[in-house]
């Protein structure tokens, strides 16, 4: 994407509600600061619970989760937020996210200070974090590889069978492994 | 490593050249004892009667000689021993391996396991790109393999050979008329890959709007146990048969091929009309395959003696 919404210094920059105090977006989310955690931004709108269903967070493990979902975002047009308390996520994790939501920001957040802000990198290649869902591949089988995927521009590939699971969330939410 | 073949979609138009020249040396040459002393090692663990035949056919004109591991129930397989362990074993004993196996990506896993060079003999429902340089043999001996319009007809989404040809083809001057019912039409991936190389590709239901037209008509059978009744599977499979009689619509010089077995898709009148080239297809498995052997067993990886690089990179290059 290019255009004017690619520009540093814009509402993106202050919106993820810990950084800078009574932003646009903390007005509109009413979602107060996180203490410790992390907060995923600039997530496609209306994905949310499919970047949690990714994660494995249902909430049966007790975590505190705020989600703004479809918030006015100038680079996004709609974007959704999420806030994950006492939670960093992992390499595998950030590769998952970087499947469904390419443009995603990840805000590492200790004692109310964000610590570590990075985009997700769109690797070439995941290993181990989603299962082919083709019942014939090899890697459906006990053999001792991990199922491994090249990344496409839409969706991914498995590198045995050459199936191709959608960029569509809920197909890759299904065969997910990590969490 | 670069010395396995394991899709279509590893071949340039180069090494496809390379090796039918080579099969086409070898054929007119009929050389026995060229690899005199090689050992082959046949890893079959589904069913086949052409193809392990004419591997094992191919190496013994060579000169060398075949392993053969058997009906897999007899085979520790039978025990639970995963794949990876079978072929890494089987690999210490033979200088190269044949792998046909009922479950697809199974070659390119077995080839992370092993150091000699494995070819794919048909993984699942995905490649059999043996077959498919036979195929290309067969018509560049008898149409050549540029400014041809070929059609393939039957069932795409499982048949192995359709997706291994269809990619191959991608290499030349051809347009593609694929034929078929809506529900065995090319999967996804193998459809990705054609618009990816941009390729000419047409699809159809019916054979008799795109006849007249074609060079080559690949046809493949349509199994039974694709269809949830015998009925659908009856109706479907009568409107992708041909006979003599469907062939009269055809240019003269049309050649019908077929990976074979044949049942019931080309009626036996077909074999008395000089479009049928299918036995002769399948005559020329041992000529390619003879070459394909002959350059994998080329010292240091299967095709690394290419001057221009291609063939070197043939396994690194097939996630390009």
């Amino acid at each position: 994407m290019s255009g004017p919404e690619g520009n540093a210094g814009g509402r993106d920059e202050r919106d993820d509600g810990n950084e800078a105090t009574e932003t646009d977006a903390d007005h509109e989310l009413r979602v107060t600061k996180i203490r410790n955690g992390t907060v995923i931004d600039h997530v496609p709108g209306g994905l949310a619970l499919t970047v949690l269903g990714v994660l494995g967070i249902d909430g049966s493990a007790g975590e505190v989760v705020s989600i703004g979902m479809n918030v006015p975002s100038d680079r996004l047009d709609r974007k959704d937020v999420l806030k994950i308390e006492n939670r960093e996520l992992t390499r595998d994790e950030l590769d998952v996210l970087s499947l469904i939501a390419p443009a995603a920001t990840i805000n590492i957040v200790r004692e109310y200070d964000v610590s570590g802000k990075h985009r997700v990198d769109r690797p070439e290649q995941v290993s181990g974090v989603i299962s082919c869902p083709n019942p014939d591949c090899i890697t459906a089988g006990n053999e001792p590889v991990s199922p491994t995927f090249d990344v496409l521009e839409e969706g991914v590939r498995c590198v045995y069978c050459e199936t191709i699971l959608g960029a569509e969330g809920a197909s890759l939410t299904e065969h997910a492994d990590i969490g | 490593m670069g010395q396995h073949l394991i899709s279509a979609k590893q071949l340039s138009r180069a090494d496809i050249e390379r090796v039918l020249d080579h099969a086409a040396a070898l054929e007119r040459d009929s050389p026995t004892d060229r690899r005199s002393g090689t050992l082959l090692g046949l890893c079959f663990f589904e069913p086949s009667t052409r193809t392990r035949l004419s591997f094992e056919a191919a190496i013994k004109r060579l000169g060398g000689d075949a392993l053969d591991m058997g009906a897999i129930e007899a085979s520790s397989v039978t025990k639970g021993e995963t794949l990876a362990d079978t072929v890494r074993v089987l690999a210490g004993y033979v200088d190269a391996l044949v792998l046909r196996h009922p479950s697809e990506g199974a070659a390119r896993m077995a080839s992370e396991f092993v150091s000699v060079p494995l070819i794919n003999a048909g993984d699942g429902a995905g490649q059999h790109p043996t077959q498919t340089l036979l195929d290309l043999y067969t018509m560049r001996e008898n149409v050549g393999l540029d400014g041809l319009s070929i059609g393939i007809m039957g069932d795409l989404k499982y048949g192995r050979t359709v997706h291994s040809l269809s990619l191959a083809l991608t290499n030349f001057d051809t347009t593609q008329h694929l034929v078929s019912p809506e529900s065995l039409r090319l999967p996804r991936g193998v459809r990705y890959d054609l618009e990816a190389a941009g390729a000419s590709v047409q699809e159809h239901t019916d054979l008799s709007t795109v006849l007249p037209d074609l060079d080559v008509l690949y046809v493949t059978r349509i199994q039974r146990e694709r269809f949830p009744d015998d009925a659908e599977y009856r109706a479907i499979a009568g409107e992708y048969r041909i006979d003599a009689a469907t062939l009269e619509d055809a240019k003269e010089n049309l050649i019908v091929m077929h990976p074979l077995p044949r049942v019931e898709e080309i009626a036996a009148d077909v074999d008395e009309t000089p479009h049928a080239k299918y036995f002769e297809q399948a005559k020329n498995g041992v000529a390619v395959r003879m070459a394909l052997l002959d350059l994998a067993l080329d010292g240091g990886g299967i095709f690394a003696a290419d001057e221009s690089g291609s063939l070197a990179d043939w396994n690194e290059g097939a996630d390009a």
